[in-house]
């Protein structure tokens, strides 16, 4: 006969396999970019191989971090005491594991690219590999954020006391809390990823300008981190508003709607964000006394994409205020 | 769980305007992002074309939007129409 701590235990096997499983997705396709880049450029200047090699170690170390988040939240899951009494915990364990895992994916993808072009850089301009490697820390850095906020609702899942909430509609709240901020990170940490990119090429090619490349950069990229931001929002949103008890589907699908809402509709503007922004370093790289209508064509080009992640976050609002 | 035929419509009524709209708003983000990028390189390349460069950018993008909007029409008829 199952009980109640069959379940929960169950439930943290299964969310820590998810967590490092899609967590281990993203950190590996990008620093198997990295040493693939590395490599290419290697072969037409071995002699910097040294360089090379480090700094491309030194960038997938940083790819990895979100791989590492996602290892401790799989073994905080494994050996922590299951929940006797509470179903609920079945679906806050599920809900950390995914959470954590999915929000990995698009840091780790968006660290290695990185990488792998300041590899290239460093080949062609190895005079230039000061600046270079300072653009790629700050560009990788910065993408590990959406895996971060994964991690902090992940955490919350694990360590806040949510014995007092009602099984329905608890479970949807869980899980919609875990997917929201899951899904949504996917996107943010890729198109990051793709504007860093370009700025480490566009640095190595031409360092004086490396200035306004990274100022551009950071605007870029904490604006396709917007919809990330959307995501973490409305999972705190579900996590920290009372909702009182109630059996129907209505109360409950309502609920884990929003998440998917938020969290789905934030890939997208991520993505295309980071690819408005990695067209405009690229070029204001190039021509510095573009940057002004670069600066502006790329902003009203984010604010329209931005549109759908907003479309998306007010969806989501609708389903937890007013409905 | 007692669920009345009403309640379980309505229920999935609402996680299909979830998803609506969050699946709906994956496609139009990655590729008006990616038009408004390549505008960018083509105002880089031809700077003093920024005007035709924007114009067309923002008729692509409008044309990207049109299904985001119908995603959006969708959740919405779901949330309070259906």
């Amino acid at each position: 006969m199952l009980e109640t701590v069959h379940f929960t235990q169950a439930a943290q096997y299964i969310g820590a396999g998810m967590a490092i499983g899609f967590g281990a997705i993203g950190a590996a396709i990008g620093e198997g970019y990295a040493a693939g880049i590395a490599n290419e450029s290697l072969s037409y200047r071995p002699e910097t191989s040294g360089d090379v090699i480090r700094n491309m170690l030194v960038g997938q170390a940083i790819a990895e971090s979100a791989a590492i988040f996602s290892l401790i939240i799989s073994i905080i899951l494994i050996f922590s005491e299951p929940s006797q009494q509470f179903i609920l915990f079945a679906w806050i364990y599920i809900s950390a594991g995914l959470s954590m895992g999915l929000s990995a994916i698009g840091s780790g993808i968006g660290a290695g690219l990185t990488a792998g072009n300041a590899c290239h850089g460093i080949v062609r301009q190895p005079g230039n590999s000061s600046s270079i490697i300072r653009t790629m820390l700050i560009g990788s850095a910065l993408c590990q954020d959406p895996a971060i906020f994964g991690m902090v609702v992940a955490i919350l899942l694990l360590f806040l006391d949510f014995s007092s909430v009602p099984l329905y509609p608890g479970w949807a709240v869980m899980l919609g809390a875990g997917l929201a901020i899951g899904l949504a990170a996917i996107g943010p940490g890729i198109g990051c990823g793709l504007a860093a990119m370009e700025a480490t090429s566009g640095v190595a090619r031409n360092p004086v300008t490396s200035t306004n490349t990274n100022r551009i950069m950071l605007i870029g990229m904490s604006i396709a981190q917007s919809t990330a931001i959307y995501g973490f929002v409305i999972s705190l949103l579900l996590l920290f508003t009372s909702h009182e008890e109630s059996v129907t589907l209505t109360a409950s699908l309502g609920l884990l709607g929003a998440g998917l809402s938020a969290g789905f509709g934030g890939i997208g503007p991520g993505i295309g964000e980071g690819a408005t922004a990695a067209g405009a370093v690229k070029w204001i790289s190039r021509s510095r006394e573009n940057t002004g209508i670069l600066t502006r064509t790329m902003l009203v080009g984010m604010a329209v994409a931005e549109s759908t992640g907003i479309y998306a976050l007010i969806v989501a609002l609708l389903l937890i205020v007013v409905l | 769980m007692d669920i009345s035929g009403a309640d379980f419509i309505r229920g999935l009524a609402l996680l299909g305007a979830g998803l609506a709209m969050g699946l709906g708003a994956i496609g139009p983000g990655v590729g008006e992002g990616f038009a408004a990028g390549k505008a960018c390189e083509a105002i880089g390349r031809k700077a003093e074309e920024a005007g035709l460069l924007t114009r067309t950018m923002l008729v692509g993008q409008a044309v990207s939007e049109s299904t985001g909007i119908y995603s959006l029409v969708v959740a919405l008829l779901l949330l309070f129409v259906v």
